[in-house]
């Protein structure tokens, strides 16, 4: 039953931390192949007679990425540097605005209070999911064999709840006249909360999303951090036990040391996701109300659908893309180098 | 949670299991059990309540259950355009995304190339792409190629969106099969077509479930690019149908739980079901060495 939990943990969403959690060459749930012998550099790699037939086999692959991403990418900067309003869209001419849009959007303080909320609201999520997510991980590890299938399937089944069920539901939670969320207040004796409006303001809000996101995110992080903590040897725990170390002196010892590329990847990834995450902020209140809790996702696709004004619009896009491509770069800089490691 | 946490304090310092500290951590393990899963449950329950008691100040915990919020969702204009182009964007996403990455990440797994290397990095990459923030120039090429609300074209991106990961994914399942099997049908007189059809694929299988797993959940999940896209009610898909149900049907809260319910089930069940085959597949497989 324990491979129930991390069959999930390594195989969907993303093999990298299932690769961190030390096992070098075996892929996400492989756990069969432990007992394939190793040659010494890249079973698996070795050279095949070459030619045409690897790039006609990429070829697809390319071509749609080519054309659906790519493209896509190259077009959002050009269009950045356009005007391109209600008048142009009918018209369909090519108006250039060279950095007008974003000269206007670096002086406009709508645009920081965007950011820097988005920068916080990310802060907050991530400290929050990597946080108690790796305390749940090392619960799961002490836990018994029955508790441990118990917590991990309620993990698991938030893990799979579609994001925009989880944000309906919890529209429903935090209803102003009807949901449960009152109702416990008022069980809890809190008063003021007859009919509490938990969405009166953008901060508001964003405390709720920031409820749904780190709920829907810690199993990822607890699941694949029990996956980790199982791959460090029993004499590990052993040795550190002989040598009288505490429980925290083990986990700072042994636990955090073999952990640590998982920590850092994991945390990458979450800031990424977070900081792009669309269908949880927008879903929730549309970001609203008056537009308060508007991330920067949230506020491109507002500028040009709300606004039309397309042109500022790709600019914020473009802003985003380049602070996610700032935090990617640690990203794929642990990764590659987990890459050589293998 | 006050008498759980009161529960917590019992001294853990020792590694060994002794009684009391046992007892909190599974009221703690319980407890969190509790909290992961009672949205979920809050969903399912208050789909099955009658109306009367949906619309109560103090919740209700115990009542008749009654499909009527159910007949109410499904009977909605459209519902069941919404469930066929839900599944066609995502069955037709997931599939093609398997044949081509199939492809493609035997092609890197296998093969030594030039550009390997930077092909790699490319997934990476690819799997990361924003494309939340790339609605707006979605919505303006779409306009430009007179492609909205066009199921084709939300397909395609779905596609791309999935591929990158099933590429990553079948590229790691490809490279834990030992190039021995591959090598000892080659030596049996196989080709290479014939030795990837009938030693690997078979192998690959599980890999192949879990990764479509994934794709499954990204493409049935997907809510801002047919936002945007797709304005026409009859190009619309189940997430927003979900979305724009409560503002439809004002409070009509034990309806809007019985769609989220329809929603979140198949995902649910593919979720628990795939993954536990996917895994139980590979270590029954072939691949002991």
């Amino acid at each position: 039953m324990t491979v129930h939990s991390q069959g999930v943990a390594a195989s969907a969403l993303e093999d990298a931390p299932g690769k961190a959690a030390g096992k070098s060459q075996t892929p996400p749930p492989a756990s069969g192949s432990r007992k394939v012998p190793q040659p010494p550099r890249g079973r698996g790699r070795r050279a095949l007679p070459a030619g045409l037939i690897p790039y006609l086999l990429l070829a697809p692959a390319v071509v749609s990425g080519a054309v659906l991403l790519l493209y896509p990418l190259v077009r959002n900067l050009i269009l950045s540097f356009q005007e391109v309003g209600r008048r142009e869209l009918i018209t369909r001419e090519t108006v250039w605005a060279g950095f007008a849009n974003y000269t206007d959007l670096l002086t406009d303080s709508e645009f920081w209070a965007v950011a820097v909320r988005s920068l916080l609201f990310t802060a907050a999520n991530v400290v929050l999911i990597m946080g108690i997510g790796s305390l749940i991980g090392i619960l799961l590890n002490r836990l018994g064999k029955k508790m441990r299938l118990v917590l991990s399937v309620a993990l698991v089944t938030a893990w799979a709840m579609p994001i925009v069920a989880s944000v309906t539901v919890f529209k429903w939670l935090f209803d102003e006249q009807f949901g449960i969320a009152n109702w416990i207040m008022r069980t809890l004796g809190v008063s003021g909360y007859e009919q509490h409006n938990w969405f009166e303001t953008g901060m508001a809000t964003l405390t709720i999303v920031t409820v749904l996101v780190v709920w829907g995110s810690i199993p990822f992080v607890a699941l694949n951090m029990y996956a980790g903590l199982t791959t460090i040897g029993n004499e590990l725990y052993e040795a550190a036990r002989m040598d009288g170390a505490t429980g925290w002196q083990t986990f700072w010892a042994v636990v955090f040391p073999s952990l640590k590329p998982f920590f850092l990847i994991t945390t990458f990834l979450e800031i990424i996701w977070v900081f792009k995450a669309f269908t949880q902020v927008y879903a929730m209140n549309a970001g609203g109300p008056d537009r308060e809790s508007e991330t920067l996702p949230v506020f491109a696709y507002i500028e040009g659908q709300g606004q039309f004004h397309y042109g500022v619009a790709a600019a914020v896009s473009v802003l985003t893309i380049v602070m996610l491509v700032a935090i990617m770069s640690f990203y794929f800089r642990l990764i590659l180098k987990q890459e050589e490691e293998q | 949670m006050s008498n759980v946490s009161s529960d917590l304090r019992a001294p853990r310092r020792n590694r060994r299991p002794v009684r009391p500290s046992a007892i909190g951590k599974n009221l703690l393990a319980l407890a969190l059990a509790a909290v992961f899963l009672f949205p979920v449950y809050w969903m399912f329950s208050s789909s099955l309540k009658p109306q009367s008691e949906i619309l109560s100040k103090d919740p209700v915990f115990l009542f008749t259950p009654t499909l009527g919020n159910y007949t109410k969702a499904t009977g909605v204009d459209l519902f069941w355009t919404y469930v066929l182009n839900s599944v066609t964007v995502t069955v037709g996403a997931v599939f093609l995304a398997l044949v081509v990455a199939l492809a493609a990440s035997f092609a890197i797994a296998r093969m030594k190339f030039r550009g390997r290397k930077g092909l790699v990095l490319a997934v990476m990459m690819a799997q990361m792409a924003p494309w939340e923030v790339m609605v707006i120039v979605m919505y303006l090429i779409a306009r430009d190629g007179d492609m909205l609300n066009s199921i084709p074209l939300l397909t395609a991106i779905y596609f791309v969106m999935v591929l990158p990961f099933t590429i990553w994914t079948l590229r790691g399942f490809i490279a834990a099969v030992p190039v021995e099997l591959e090598e000892a049908a080659l030596i049996d007189g196989c080709n290479r077509g014939q030795a990837f059809i009938k030693v690997v694929f078979p192998l690959l299988a599980p890999g192949l479930m879990s990764t479509s797993l994934f794709g499954f959940i990204t493409a049935w999940n997907e809510f801002a690019m047919v936002l945007i896209l797709n304005k026409d009610k009859e190009a619309q898909t189940l997430t927003l149908w979900l979305t724009q149900f409560q503002t439809a049907f004002g409070s009509d809260w034990g309806a809007t739980m019985a769609a989220s319910s329809l929603f979140a089930l198949p995902v649910l069940v593919v979720f628990l079901f795939l993954q536990r085959r996917a895994v139980g597949g590979m270590t029954a497989g072939a691949v002991k060495g």
